[in-house]
């Protein structure tokens, strides 16, 4: 038994679901090598080697990479893959992009957003916006698994790997990069924070978000959002959180102006403690919520801003 | 150009299912079943494009049993021309692999440009069944997409990333996947439902396309979610962050 995790990266920092990659993979076996695979990534595969855990770390660093074109990294990922019997990424939107390619081109069922490891052959995962938990088995000879991240630890950085170059390159005439706007913020991310506040539509418009900036920066959190929010324009997407957002299960999770459905539940509920604020004392976000305040959020933020 | 668009029967998503008191799975008894929300975004797209003369054709495709007709008529009904149904016993389950695999057939026999299908079904949430249909005919591919435009034999592809937005070029034929946020679907309307009853629907049995219908992946059993009780209504702020640092210590 054997695992592969595939590390998560921006190319710039090993990003911390790496780490809980790894961690969800000690419930398979000890024997744990992690693939980067991107450009100018020798930085990352060293932070990679640190992980606690890690066996070897495999770099692939090339242009054709860069940008995880899924095309490059599925033919890259089965190649490696033939010494492994299990094959580990994040849940995140690029292990969703290659995951199922490389277990179509190995022929194999995938299990998708596992939140626990029974055991090596056997997997829970929620299925129907998290309404019903499932455990499934699979008798594939190999296992493609994508780890929901938020709900496994992290691995420590206490290890000492080594790292082997791999000049296998894989590129596809078929697809290219042409461009990507990504959101530069200070703030932590989403997946990593510990302390998250989403607006809703009772944010009203866009500009209503800084009420959060004060609270997010006293609480050096990050900043997330309804699909309600997004879809009206008050924020870009990559804040969405929920089913079909971001899954995040922080400390502490302050809901402003959302009124809990499931959808957005589905990504908040695994959070520690959650806070609503919210005018309506019958929204439904109140019934996940341990601790409530009913009211209108245009008194109440600044409030709360000035007594952190 | 032809469009092609697998469509899904699943739980409408207003209804919060249960699990059976036995855990063989949820009860879907008497349950509101509808398109899978991304797959209605994905037949709007194909029309759409259709309507600005890119397209010339748009068939939908759905794998079930017989109730997932329901699915095609609505997609003809919303402007597509003809509907493919891969018909499955009654209760049969058929995992993501299996349905890139039988699409992959009606793929090789359409030959369409483009194949748009939804990024995830909200039932069982897996995200993988465009990616394996890309995989398996060699197209390739563009998921969680906000934007699409055709143009020269190639796809741009806008795709919702975690970070934010990724612009890929495709060539074609290529697999897109659709985000939330490509279109609003339109309601049909009550003649498009009339007229989308006399659309053809070319009805096969699965056993024809001579793929392995075993699954590998067994569901051993399904459980309800800890339930998260709610708390306490806290009277105003002070209180608040009283508790968040004396009563959850999650402030300092
Ligand atoms: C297939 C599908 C996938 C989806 N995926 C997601 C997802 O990933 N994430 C997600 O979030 N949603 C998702 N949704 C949408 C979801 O169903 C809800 O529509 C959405 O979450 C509602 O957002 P909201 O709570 O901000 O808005 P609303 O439901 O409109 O709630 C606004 C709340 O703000 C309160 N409010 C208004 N003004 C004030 C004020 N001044 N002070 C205090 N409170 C105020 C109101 O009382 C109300 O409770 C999805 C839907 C579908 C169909
Ligand atoms: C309790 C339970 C647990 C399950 N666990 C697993 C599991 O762990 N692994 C597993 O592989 N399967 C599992 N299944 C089977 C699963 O429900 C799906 O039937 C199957 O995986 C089909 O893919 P999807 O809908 O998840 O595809 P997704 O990849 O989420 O769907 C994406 C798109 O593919 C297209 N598509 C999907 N299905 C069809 C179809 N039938 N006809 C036409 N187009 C379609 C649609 O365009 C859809 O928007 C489980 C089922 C149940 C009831």
């Amino acid at each position: 038994m054997s695992v592969l995790v595939y590390a998560e990266h921006d190319n710039e920092s090993l990003k911390i679901e790496t780490n809980k990659l790894v961690h969800a993979a000690l419930g398979v076996s000890s024997d744990i090598v992690v693939l980067v695979a991107g450009s100018g990534c020798a930085a990352i595969a060293e932070a990679a080697a640190k992980i606690s855990g890690v066996c070897k770390v495999i770099l692939a660093d090339n242009a054709v990479y860069e940008h995880q074109l899924p095309e490059n990294i599925a033919d890259l990922v089965v190649e490696v893959a033939a010494d492994y019997s299990h094959v580990f990424a994040a849940a995140t939107t690029t292990g969703k992009n290659f995951m199922p390619r490389v277990a179509a081109l190995l022929d194999v069922a995938q299990i998708s957003d596992i939140i626990k490891v029974e055991s090596e052959d056997t997997f829970v995962r929620p299925i129907y916006a998290g309404n019903a938990i499932a455990t499934v088995q699979s008798t594939e000879i190999k296992k493609i698994v994508t780890v929901r991240a938020a709900s496994f630890d992290a691995a420590a950085n206490d290890g000492s790997a080594s790292v082997e170059l791999l000049d296998t390159i894989k590129t596809s005439e078929k697809s290219s990069y042409v461009s990507a706007e990504l959101t530069v913020s200070a703030r932590p991310e989403l997946t990593a924070a510990d302390v998250i506040i989403s607006g809703g539509r009772g944010m009203q418009n866009g500009e209503n978000f800084v009420l959060l900036n004060g609270i997010a920066d006293k609480l050096g959190a990050a900043i997330g959002a309804s699909r309600a929010a997004v879809d009206a324009g008050f924020v870009p997407n990559d804040m969405q959180v929920g089913q079909t957002g971001k899954i995040v299960a922080p400390q502490l999770y302050i809901a402003v102006g959302i009124s809990g459905a499931i959808q957005h539940l589905a990504g908040m509920k695994d959070s520690k403690v959650i806070v609503a604020i919210n005018k309506d004392e019958e929204a439904p976000i109140f019934s996940v919520a341990d601790y409530g305040l009913v009211g209108d959020l245009f008194d109440l933020l600044p409030q709360l801003e000035a007594a952190l | 150009m032809k469009i092609l668009v697998p469509v899904k029967r699943a739980v409408d998503y207003n209804v919060k299912v249960r699990v059976k008191p036995d855990n063989s799975g949820v009860d879907l008894n008497n349950v509101k079943m509808a398109i899978n929300p991304f797959c209605e975004i994905a037949i709007e797209e194909a029309i759409r494009l259709k309507e600005k003369g890119v397209a010339t054709e748009v068939v939908v495709v759905s794998i079930g049993d017989k109730a997932c007709q329901e699915q095609i008529r609505t997609g003809l009904a919303l402007g597509a021309d003809r509907g493919i149904h891969i018909e499955t016993d009654a209760g049969v389950v058929v995992d993501s692999l299996q349905v890139a695999k039988l699409l992959q057939k009606v793929v090789e026999a359409e030959k369409p440009d483009l194949v748009i299908l939804g990024k995830q079904a909200i039932d069982s949430d897996n995200n993988q069944t465009g990616q394996m249909l890309a995989a398996l005919t060699g197209m390739p591919q563009g998921t969680f997409a906000s934007e699409v435009v055709v143009a020269d034999g190639t796809v741009n592809v806008t795709r919702e990333i975690d970070g934010g937005l990724q612009t890929v070029k495709l060539q074609l034929p290529a697999v897109v996947t659709t985000d939330l946020r490509l279109n609003e679907p339109r309601y049909a309307s009550l003649p498009n439902i009339m007229k989308a009853k006399r659309k053809p629907i070319d009805v096969k049995p699965v056993a024809d396309f001579d793929v392995d219908m075993t699954s590998k992946v067994t569901v051993i059993k399904v459980e309800a979610p800890a339930q998260r009780v709610g708390g306490v209504k806290v009277a105003d702020v002070a209180e608040l962050v009283h508790k968040l640092k004396n009563e959850a210590k999650v402030i300092a």
